[in-house]
């Protein structure tokens, strides 16, 4: 079978170009190698919508991060997913820290930035009691936004599936061979013939790029840390606060989260490899001193979670975007580091544009559906509380006793396009799991529904990727029998 | 409309039910978010419950299933597999289950009897990579005892906490070999009779301050790395080993479960993280009582089942309007030298002669022999002579009213003064 497109990644930067080309006419496959949607960078980011003001001028992010944000805000009202234009502040501490502030916002009006301003100390405080006395100034900008990253990703993917877009999963690409009229890609699934190559392969952006031509960047991978906090914290600002950016990124943040909580971090770091999403003591404590130079009230003891995101960073300082030089059709989507998850968007329908330019033609189909993200009970009011229950009685048996997640909800996601395999994948499209127990009560029962639903036995349902597992056998049998008396 | 709604099945609920019941109220209901009550009892098929209530030793389903027992004989209506999700001030209850939806209930008076959690790894900071394999110990102990799944091979616990002991036990039991417990503090945070039975007994070693540092592995844990602390609590270089092991289970501490507390506006002290109350369990939001581990982190199920009591009874007498509260003294109570909490926070004075007021603490250190002194500015109320407290285990004082009557201001304090070094 020869598809016309096939996507390596399925990212938010997969996804979004999955869910660009699912309106046209044409034969379309995404190749994972993990079980699920946003396994990479895009689950473990600081989950911003940048306003679009740090890229410098000229620069493909700059452009994208602007665009991205428009599309974003657009799709997210389509889709139902969660999205909030909470505006963000960068504070400056010092007098040089100010003057950067006016540079940065020349540079966000150059970009095409609406709704910069900047705030005094006292004014900065006035919208944010809890902002440190230090800051001397900061510069608002209104259109930045918080959004939930992997239900972003999921719900393009999702869409796209519905749109007759394939996924396939647990198929790690091991190598591509040029062959006439376009590629062959060796996968652990299998081969996959395809005309047009969009490679989104994250931190293994390179490698997938080595397969087909010579290496042109080279992959500088950027760790970063966090915590999350317990909701009880989450009103400790109500904007993203960031300090002033330095060479090695935007500092260090504390923001609100779509869900409530607070995150902070991160900080940045060499990790081991790529793939090495471990958090250090050294890592954690800087985030946290860094953190409360803007926040000095900030209250650490309510962390609920760690966790580290690596930035697919190159030598080359932007995006690159691009058709490989000698690999005619095959389109690098690859360094997409902050503002990726902003851009992605944008990213999407650059890549389309140099597709038609490679020669594909792309027909809109007559039919294109949308599935809008299913609202959480938690969200309902009692009035819809009462209906869902009406509708499913599974909808009263709650399993995640911390953000009242049903029963129904989950037998919901697994009756979706694409459905959970890990308990984990239950938390990313229901939120059980996400609260102040993390999972503690409602994992057992998550992966009891998991198990009679894939119908495997209970050893087989993975925390989060497919080699995770959590249990290791069943107990002996003489205890079983003393619980049940 | 009922006369009192118990939140929470557990003995601290079942025992406030049975004895409001008891005091003559009728329109009494339970709500229990499990399928079957007896609260986290139910998975902890270890002996040592009882002791002191019934002075026999039995299973915490066993403990459990007399209280069940009790409340079946009378007309308190349950509802099991039904979660509360909101409670107000004026004693309204919404709640919602698979078989009647959502409902809202009213009532006079409630009692919240919700229990605590475990503390998990992200609230403990501690670092290393994301893996499966990582457990808190009650977690570790539903899949185990209820469900019948095993866990790990080889483990590592880390936090001396009681469930965390018994799971030591439990794993080895089961065929698994517990590596080490390690605990940051330097005494173990659980029962000295657990330490024995659980640890000693099957020559598993105990690490005093001593922490977790790494956790590596590709998708499980493969190894921990452990190093010695210094008083700060920070850890020493150069110290650091590592166990080789393919699972770590967390018992390192309870938090008593007070959203609905809090949402409801009642008043909650940070040190316990359960609401403020007097001394006949009341919560500062009147009517609205509290027991158990959703109050105060309790070791022992006896003490929950005496508070449950307490706490049911108040509600009967609140409810029968019987309270007279308004013209009785109310003193506050603070916690003194080595004393980290004290419940209640308050006490209203009565007349009453032979009445006293239960008054739970912890001390934050370990000692030998030690005073507990009552005081009241710099006098003296009481004194009671104590040893061997440690902080995991909890003290409890029985302040005669007639005592507290006497002093004069409104203000006393629990210390504790350590005798042990007085002899040296
Ligand atoms: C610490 C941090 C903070 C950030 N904060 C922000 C922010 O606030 N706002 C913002 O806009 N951006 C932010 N970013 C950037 C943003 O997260 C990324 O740009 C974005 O997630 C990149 O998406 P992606 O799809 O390119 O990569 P990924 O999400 O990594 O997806 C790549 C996918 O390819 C798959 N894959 C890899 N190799 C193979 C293979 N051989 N075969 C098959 N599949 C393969 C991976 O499994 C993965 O699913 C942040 C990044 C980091 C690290
Ligand atoms: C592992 C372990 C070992 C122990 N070992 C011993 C021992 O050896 N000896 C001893 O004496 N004591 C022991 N204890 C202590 C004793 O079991 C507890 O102190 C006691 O169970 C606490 O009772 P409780 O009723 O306050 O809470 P729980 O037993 O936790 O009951 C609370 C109940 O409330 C329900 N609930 C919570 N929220 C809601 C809601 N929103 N809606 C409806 N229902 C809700 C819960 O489902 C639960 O059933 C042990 C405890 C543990 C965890």
């Amino acid at each position: 079978m020869n598809r016309d497109v096939v996507i390596i990644g399925c990212g938010i930067v997969g996804a979004a170009v999955a869910y660009e080309l699912s309106r046209y006419n044409l034969d379309v496959e995404v190749i994972e190698k993990e079980n699920d949607v946003a396994m990479g960078t895009t689950k473990a980011n600081s989950a911003i919508l940048h306003a679009g003001y740090d890229p410098a001028p000229g620069t493909l992010m700059a452009k994208l991060n602007v665009e991205g944000l428009e599309l974003a805000k657009e799709l997210c009202g389509r889709l139902n997913i969660s999205f909030r234009e909470c505006a963000s502040m960068v504070i400056a501490f010092t007098k040089e820290e100010a003057a950067e502030l006016e540079k940065l916002r020349e540079q966000g009006i150059q970009n095409g930035v609406p709704g910069m301003c900047i705030l005094s100390g006292e004014e900065a405080r006035l919208m944010e009691p809890n902002l440190s006395k230090q800051a001397l100034a900061a510069l608002l900008a209104k259109s930045s936004a918080i959004v939930n990253p992997w239900e972003y990703a999921l719900s393009l993917a999702e869409n796209a599936v519905a749109n007759g877009v394939k996924m396939r999963f647990e198929s790690d690409v091991s190598g591509i061979d040029r062959v006439e009229n376009g590629y062959e890609i060796h996968t652990t699934s299998g081969i996959v013939r395809t005309r047009y190559v969009i490679n989104a392969a994250g931190l293994n952006a390179e490698k997938i790029h080595s397969y087909v031509a010579s290496p042109s960047f080279r992959t500088l991978p950027d760790r970063g840390e966090y915590y999350l906090l317990d909701k009880s914290e989450g009103r400790r600002v109500n904007h993203v606060i960031f300090q002033c950016p330095t060479k090695v990124g935007k500092g260090t943040l504390v923001a609100p989260t779509i869900h409530g909580n607070l995150i902070v971090g991160p900080n940045n770091e060499t990790p081991r490899d790529a793939f090495d999403t471990a958090t250090t003591a050294q890592g954690l404590d800087h985030v946290a001193q860094m953190a409360k130079k803007s926040i000095p009230s900030l209250n650490l003891r309510e962390s609920i979670r760690n966790f580290a995101g690596v930035r697919a960073a190159t030598d080359f300082d932007d995006f690159i975007i691009r058709e490989v030089d000698g690999a005619p059709g095959f389109i690098d989507a690859a360094g997409i580091k902050s503002p990726g998850l902003t851009a992605a968007p944008a990213i999407a329908k650059m890549v389309v544009r140099l597709l038609e330019e490679c020669g594909l033609e792309v027909v809109q189909k007559e039919k294109w559906i949308t599935i809008p993200r299913p609202m959480r009970f938690s969200e309902m009011d009692s009035a819809e509380k009462r209906s869902a229950w009406a509708k499913n009685s599974s909808y009263g048996r709650v399993i995640c006793r911390c953000e009242t997640v049903t029963e129904g909800e989950i037998l919901n996601a697994l009756g979706s396009y694409i459905p959970p395999r890990s308990v984990d994948g239950v938390k990313r499209r229901c939120g059980a799991g996400m609260g102040r127990c993390q999972g503690g009560f409602c994992s057992p029962r998550a992966l009891d529904i998991l198990a009679k639903y894939w119908r495997v036995a209970p050893e087989e349902i993975s925390q989060d990727r497919t080699d995770m597992y959590i249990l290791t056998g069943e107990t002996k049998a003489e205890v079983k029998r003393e619980c049940t008396t | 409309m009922y006369d009192l709604i118990v939140i929470g099945g557990g003995p601290a609920g079942l025992a406030a039910a049975q004895a409001a019941y008891e005091e003559g109220l009728r329109k009494i209901l339970v709500v229990e978010r499990d399928g079957e009550l007896g609260g986290i009892l139910n998975q902890c098929i270890h002996n040592g419950f009882g002791l002191h209530y019934f002075k026999e030793e039995l299973t915490g389903p066993e403990y459990a299933l007399r209280f069940i027992r009790m409340v079946e004989k009378t007309r308190i209506e349950f509802k099991t597999d039904t979660m509360v999700l909101d409670v107000q001030p004026d004693c309204t209850v919404s709640m919602i289950s698979k078989e009647e939806g959502y409902q809202v209930c009213e009532a006079r008076s409630i009692v919240l009897a919700m229990g605590c959690r475990e503390r998990a790894r992200g609230a403990i900071v501690l670092p290393g990579a994301r893996l499966a394999g990582i457990f808190t110990a009650g977690t570790a102990q539903r899949y185990v005892n209820i469900e019948g799944h095993m866990v790990g091979h080889r483990v590592v616990i880390l936090g001396s906490g009681d469930i965390g002991l018994i799971m030591a036990r439990r794993m080895t039991l089961e065929g698994a070999k517990v590596l080490a417990c390690v605990e940051i503090m330097p005494y173990s945070g659980g029962l000295t009779r657990n330490i024995v039975q659980c640890l000693h007994d099957n020559d598993i070693p105990l690490y005093l301050s001593h922490t977790i540092v790494d956790i590596k592995g590709k998708n499980r844990v493969e190894q921990v790395t452990v190093a010695k602390v210094d008083d700060f609590k920070k850890p020493v270089t150069g110290t650091e080993f590592t166990i080789d092991c393919d699972t770590l289970l967390l018992s390192v501490g309870l938090i008593p479960e007070n959203e609905l507390t809090r949402k409801a506006g009642i008043p909650v002290d940070e040190r316990t993280r359960g609401a403020y109350v007097f001394d006949n369990m009341e919560t500062l939001t009147p009517g609205i009582f509290a027991c158990g581990n959703v109050l105060h982190v309790h070791d022992l199920v006896d003490y929950v089942t005496l508070e449950g009591q307490r706490a049911g009874r108040a509600a009967a007498v609140y409810v029968k309007g019987d309270q007279k509260t308004e013209n009785l003294r109310m003193m506050t109570l603070k916690a003194g030298k080595e004393v980290t909490y004290t419940v209640p926070q308050y006490i209203r004075v009565s007349g009453s002669a032979d009445e006293s007021a239960p008054v739970f603490f912890r001390v934050g250190r370990g000692i030998l022999k030690g005073a507990v002194v009552v005081q009241a500015e710099d006098e003296k109320i009481a004194t009671f002579n104590r040893e061997h407290m440690s902080p995991g285990e909890m003290e409890r004082v029985a302040l005669p009213m007639k005592l507290l009557s006497r002093a004069r201001v409104a203000e006393i304090s629990v210390s504790v003064e350590d005798t042990s070094e007085l002899l040296k």
